[in-house]
């Protein structure tokens, strides 16, 4: 239902161009339709009724953000409300959840600071510090590649509290306005549209409220929090890969050379199958994913550590055979082609690549059989 | 096969990196090497000084100024430069359209162009592809009455690279309507000044302006343009594109860019160690890197069968192919390897003397422009689809 309202809106509201427009601009994202698509609900169906949604469930994520995906919408969907949003909900106090009525409306826009240069995009390997001062903390520390952190009224940020990179214990995670002292963030267009920033922690002072959750325990609201994003991610580029895919076909019914529609061509047919073929076990990967998602324990995980593989490695070779199919038209900015495809390859570059999910699923798939 | 250099191939090795150090400015090769932008006057400075030296037309025949080189005296030239971040040799006019000119023109036109093209004083593009007639290049509608001492050209060509710096365009015009479609074209040198002649940018996607469309309309050129015989222009078409092949097969690029890719990898941190030491992605650089080395051999073995001077055949398809896939796998990695750090845009970081924040390791700034750009490798030039097609007929004889 939502699905169908958000594509229509989509096709009839926010034409490409104007998305593409929203990309490029300072902001990186269209404010009123952000604000058109909350009351629409787009935002609420990703938080539970608990949290003031009417949603928040694994498949209900699939759902928008598949159709994000064929929207190619750049709006902060995956870091106001899944991410930010979600630490808030899973973790934070009651004063800290007042904050999701109006990530629901739209009007408070978040971002999670979490990722670092070095990390390799394991959740333990938190640099950043936070030191005890008084009744609150001093944070220290940059985080990299922070989608959406400049048009964001607040940030979640991970700090050390205890231990060392690489320890489990020991991070914690802050809630800071984007206007604090001592908090810089430096922003920049993204390739694929979009914006994102290097944020600094430079002495960042907060006080005791706003720490989310329990110190040194922000390890397990980090996991929940990215999975759901994986998810999320995974979704987007279904969604994505389906438009490709479709553009693709009908190019090659249309396209003539030596005198036939070049989709005649058993060669090419024979790719388009194996896109096709490809692309149905990304659904698939991203169904598992998201009827795991709300499930606890190590098969959640190794679910959408599979469906980030899967997409990432599905996801390449997508938007290279699709390039290739349409030749020199797919490599020109007038075509929209092109912008699917390079959203389709940076979305392998968020919240891990391809690499990093194969190895963590092995990973866990050992620690498992030696508990 | 002795697949080691001779003792003069090893001096001559060291002759040309020496001259590299001496005549290639620092400011040009850290513009090539960091992915900048080129101007015209860059590429034109640097054919300059390879001229001076009389390297620029380096597989040409020494009576028309070529320095008289072996094949595997231009194979280490070209890998030398590559391995020095060169600025690339832009080829239409000394790489494709001159050996036409060589092989097929008239004396009057290879004493005029000739040295025309040693000398800077045209830059040429080429006018082959047009929207309805790209893999089926044959089908090409661009039309020339003859009308007394000229011809009469309309239609439209596109993808014509640096088109909007170049003076001459050389063209495949159809002459003819009769016969098959191969029967009827003319390889036309135009002077793109002339009236009627308009180029349109087109916009890459990572947002580089390095293609055009180039519309003729009632263009008249004189008839002593015309190369070789009128409707034998296929046969000129084909042998050019053997030479396009050949250069778009880019060993040395791909040697350069492994060697990047290995000192990236050594820096890149992941969560305590170096991506290098990454098993998984050891594996794919491992992967990759026999590839090229095998592609290396392959490209040595083509170039010490081609008679010197001489164009490769079908062979040129095979190292197109493997060639543009390993340059495509190196940027793959590439852009893998800089993880998160692929996304930021800063297009003004892409212009020499850029003094902006660094946004991540300043290698980052143009990898995921550069892993899109090169999505065209394996289009032009005939697309690998096509190559494989010409593989399938005149190796296989399928």
């Amino acid at each position: 239902m939502l699905a169908d309202t958000l594509g229509r809106y989509i096709l009839q509201d926010y034409p490409l161009d104007a998305r593409l427009t929203a990309g490029a601009s300072d902001i990186g994202y269209a404010p009123e339709k952000w604000i058109e698509l909350a009351e629409l609900g787009v935002i609420g169906a990703l938080f539970s009724e608990d949290d003031g949604g009417f949603g928040g469930a694994g498949f209900d994520l699939a759902v928008v953000f598949e159709a994000i995906g064929r929207g190619l919408i750049c709006e902060p969907f995956l870091e106001s409300a899944v991410l930010a949003g979600g630490a808030l909900a899973v973790a934070g106090s009651a004063a800290q959840k007042a904050r999701l009525e109006d990530v629901i409306s739209g009007q408070s826009v978040g971002a999670l600071a979490h990722f670092e240069a070095d990390d390799g995009c394991d959740v333990r390997f938190v640099s950043a510090r936070a030191v005890a001062k008084g009744d609150g903390w001093v944070l220290s520390g940059l985080k990299a590649v922070v989608r959406h952190a400049g048009a964001a009224d607040f940030l979640i940020v991970s700090s050390r509290t205890d231990g060392q990179a690489g320890d489990e214990d020991g991070i914690s995670l802050f809630l800071v306005a984007s206007d604090a002292a001592g908090l810089e963030i430096v922003d920049y267009q993204t390739i694929d549209g979009g914006r994102a920033a290097e944020v600094v922690l430079r002495d960042l002072t907060v006080g005791a409220d706003a720490l989310i959750g329990v110190a040194g325990q922000g390890a397990a609201v980090l996991q929940h929090v990215l999975g759901r994003g994986l998810l999320a991610l995974s979704a987007e580029a279904l969604g994505l890969m389906d438009v490709i895919k479709d553009m693709t076909i009908e190019f090659i019914q249309t396209r003539q050379q030596f005198g036939v529609p070049i989709g005649k061509f058993q060669a090419l047919q024979h790719r388009m199958a194996e896109m096709l073929l490809e692309i149905e076990q990304a659904r698939s990967a991203v169904i598992n994913a998201a009827a795991s998602v709300d499930m606890p324990g190590v098969a959640r995980e190794r679910a959408l550590s599979a469906a980030k593989f899967t997409i990432g490695q599905i996801g390449t070779l997508v938007a290279e055979e699709s390039i290739q199919l349409h030749g020199g038209i797919g490599m020109t900015w007038e075509h929209s082609l092109g912008h699917f495809a390079k959203r389709l390859v940076m979305i392998g570059h968020e919240l891990g690549d391809e690499d990093y999910h194969l190895s963590r699923y092995i990973r866990l798939g050992q620690e498992a059989q030696n508990v | 096969m002795d697949l080691n250099y001779s003792a003069d191939e090893l001096a001559f090795q060291a002759e040309v990196r020496n001259w590299l150090s001496e005549n290639l400015s620092p400011e040009l090769s850290y513009k090539v090497k960091h992915g900048q932008r080129q101007t015209k006057e860059d590429t034109e400075g640097w054919h300059a000084t390879l001229n001076s030296n009389g390297w620029l037309a380096n597989h040409w025949p020494v009576e028309h100024g070529g320095p008289g080189w072996t094949a595997i005296q231009r194979h280490i030239f070209e890998e030398e430069c590559c391995l020095a971040y060169a600025p690339r040799v832009v080829p239409f006019g000394v790489s494709m359209l001159a050996p036409v000119l060589i092989k097929y023109g008239n004396e009057a036109q290879k004493t005029h162009w000739l040295p025309r093209i040693l000398d800077g004083s045209d830059w040429w593009c080429q006018g082959y592809s047009e929207p309805g007639a790209g893999s089926d290049l044959a089908s090409l509608r661009c039309k020339a009455a003859r009308d007394g001492d000229h011809y009469v050209v309309n239609g439209q060509k596109t993808w014509t690279t640096l088109g909007q710096y170049a003076n001459m365009i050389f063209c495949l015009v159809r002459t003819s309507g009769e016969g098959k479609p191969q029967q009827g074209i003319s390889f036309l040198l135009i002077d793109m000044n002339t009236p009627g002649i308009e180029v349109r940018p087109i916009h890459l996607l990572e947002g580089t302006h390095e293609v055009n469309e180039v519309f003729f309309t009632d263009v008249r050129v004189p008839v002593e343009n015309l190369v070789g015989e009128e409707n034998k222009g296929w046969t000129y078409a084909k042998y050019l594109l053997t030479y396009e092949r050949t250069n778009i097969a880019g060993i040395g690029f791909s040697m350069a860019a492994l060697g990047e890719l290995k000192t990236i990898a050594k820096d890149q941190k992941r969560a305590g160690r170096s991506l290098a030491d990454d098993p998984l992605f050891a594996a794919r650089l491992a992967r990759a890197e026999i590839e090229l080395e095998n592609a290396r051999i392959t490209n040595l073995r083509v170039v010490s069968a081609a008679a010197a001077g001489g164009a490769p055949g079908a062979e040129s398809s095979m190292l197109k192919i493997k060639g543009t896939e390993i340059r495509q796998e190196l940027d793959n990695l590439k852009r893998k390897a800089v993880g998160a750090y692929a996304a930021p845009f800063v297009p003004e970081a892409m212009d020499a003397g850029f003094n902006g924040p660094d946004i991540g390791p300043d290698y980052a700034a143009p990898i995921a422009r550069q892993y899109f750009n090169n999505r065209k490798i394996s289009i032009f030039g005939g697309s690998n689809e096509i190559q494989k097609n010409i593989i399938s007929k005149m190796i296989l004889g399928l």
